[in-house]
């Protein structure tokens, strides 16, 4: 699992969640919330998807680290299984 | 003895308990959905009778706003429920009024309309008219422990004159109020917004498209439905709702139970043989609601518009000095009601085959409740006539000789019928007049959604389902 494979499995979560919403031009850098119309019960149901699809848990204490697809990417990438 | 387990149980297949079960579903808890009724829906449901399909319930879908909207009821159910917009197949209103005697508002899903018409009419008004519109926007309604205000007072900050207080409360409170005359202000404001700020749509085929697409997101999802499955009793036993007991005495268990079917109802499974006349014993059980309804439909062989009656959706209408929100004093209270012409939404080039017009009143439960058979039909008889001449005085005039050829079919509901199909004491449509924002109840793992948790509309209601299953299962904040 790649930093990019990883925004990607996000973007494919945000565009399950949000399909109004535009994700082809997102800047990776910039909080998720000032470039899409994400509330809080959007980011509730990131975490979920994260949960029921690849297993993985995010405390409520690390919600911050979804910030932005930069930031998700460098938290979540090494909670996935590294392939040898 | 048969015996099942589940993560969540769901009281009541309308709106709300639907919404909550597709959400539990979609993330793999094991849910099953228990309906008394054969058909879900609950308050908004549809039925047939001599080979028509009616809808009962809905008029229109409030919160209704265009496609590309977002951050409104409708869009944050649409995201959370995983539905796509166009499957509800929705089609705007053309316009709606509130008609009083000497005074008339227009409006439509665009808010300008109703705001230069307060400006025309209540010049002097305006500007306080324009302060609570900022207050209403601003005010966060899904607030979850807000503390309960007098709309009565914040309005009466804002707006003098009485007519148009009377004005903007007789719609908000038609569509919502479990409290007479008055509301909590995060109660209007959920329906201000719902009507005026968003709008009204119907799909052309009515409510039945609206729960066919929940009860196909909810099976999908894995979601369990047990029809004609009604609950007898909620055994407790250290302070959790530890069994569930059917009507047939099958006893179910549950990590969770979710409850649609109002709060002093719940409380009710919990004691046994309790009645409303026994709400003395318990504050809780003194919530009960006394506002209930009458709705008659008549259907026509033309479209209502052949005769003048092409552009309302809906019409809110009193013809009373003050427009009095109380519970009828006799079976009916005519004075005031709602007029919904199915007919008039934006359907394209698409029609509805026949013509509908639904008029709704207030009305009294205990005056309906004990009639027997033969006195009951003819009350609803002459009711029927009472409320439909009462309506038609805000709409263009038509020969009765002229409605009579074209009708096909009447039908009627009276507070019984909705006691009979919802369970609410007293019929009371809008159930207990205090909310329970929260959700939460005596026992740990029994919470409330829906009607008494106090998210209005069918929006609300499905937001209803969606909060509380989020928040005291999903999260674990129960």
């Amino acid at each position: 699992m790649t930093k990019d494979d990883c925004k990607k499995l996000v973007i494919d979560i945000i565009s399950d969640i949000a399909p109004d919403e535009d994700l082809s031009a997102i800047k990776p850098e910039i909080r998720l919330r000032d470039q899409l119309q994400l509330d809080s019960m959007d980011f509730l149901d990131i975490v979920m998807e994260l949960r029921k699809r690849h297993g993985i848990e995010v405390p409520e204490t690390d919600y911050g680290q979804l910030a932005s697809l930069e930031s998700c990417a460098e938290y979540l990438t090494p909670k996935f299984p590294q392939k040898s | 003895m048969k015996h099942t387990h589940y993560d969540a149980i769901i009281i009541g297949a309308g709106m709300s308990g639907l919404a909550a079960g597709i959400r539990l579903a979609h993330f793999g808890k094991k849910v099953c959905i228990l309906e008394r009724h054969n058909a879900p829906g609950g308050l908004n449901s549809f039925y047939s009778f001599a080979g028509r399909k009616y809808d009962v319930g809905l008029h229109a879908m409030t919160n209704y706003v265009a496609p590309g909207v977002k951050g409104t009821p409708l869009g944050k159910l649409l995201r959370q429920l995983r539905i796509e917009r166009e499957e509800f197949a929705l089609c705007p209103q053309k316009q709606s009024r509130i008609a009083f005697r000497d005074c008339g508002l227009r409006f439509t899903n665009d808010f300008a309309v109703l705001d230069a018409e307060v400006a025309a009419k209540f010049p002097a008004q305006a500007d306080g008219w324009r302060r609570l519109v900022g207050v209403v926007r601003t005010y966060d309604d899904v607030s979850l422990d807000a503390q309960p205000v007098s709309a009565r007072e914040v309005v009466g900050r804002h707006i003098t004159d009485p007519l148009l207080t009377d004005m903007i409360f007789c719609p908000v409170m038609y569509y919502g109020s479990a409290q007479e005359q008055d509301m909590e202000f995060g109660q209007f404001v959920i329906m201000f917004k719902a009507l005026f700020l968003e709008g009204f749509a119907r799909p052309l085929d009515g409510v039945r498209v609206i729960i066919r697409v929940l009860l196909e997101k909810y099976r999908s999802a894995g979601g369990e439905r047990r029809m004609q499955c009604g609950v007898a009793r909620i055994i407790e036993e250290q302070g959790r709702a530890a069994r569930v007991v059917l009507d047939d005495g099958v006893e179910l268990t549950a990590e969770h139970v979710i409850s649609s079917i109002g709060v002093a109802e719940t409380l009710a499974l919990c004691r046994s043989g309790f009645t409303p006349d026994m709400s003395g014993l318990n504050p809780d059980l003194q919530n009960i609601g006394q506002l209930s309804f009458i709705e008659t439909i008549t259907v026509f062989n033309r479209q209502p518009a052949e005769w003048g009656w092409g552009d309302d959706t809906i019409v809110f209408f009193n013809d009373s000095d003050r427009f009095d929100y109380v519970r009828a004093r006799g079976q009916v209270d005519v004075r005031s009601g709602v007029i919904c012409l199915p007919n008039n939404f934006a359907y394209g080039d698409r029609t509805l085959s026949e013509g509908l017009f639904r008029v709704t009143c207030l009305a009294n439960y205990d005056q309906w409740a004990h009639l027997p058979e033969e006195e009951y039909q003819a009350d609803k008889q002459r009711w029927f006539t009472a409320a439909t001449r009462s309506a038609r005085r805000f709409l263009p005039p038509v020969d009765d000789a002229v409605l009579a050829s074209a009708q096909l079919a009447t039908d009627m509901f009276t507070p019984r019928t909705i006691k009979k199909f919802t369970g609410h004491f007293n019929g009371a449509i809008y159930g207990a007049p205090r909310k329970i924002r929260n959700g939460r109840t005596h026992l740990s793992n029994l919470y409330l959604c829906g009607t008494d948790q106090g998210f209005l509309g069918i929006v609300g209601a499905m937001l209803s389902g969606i909060s509380m299953a989020n928040y005291h299962v999903l999260q674990g904040k129960g």
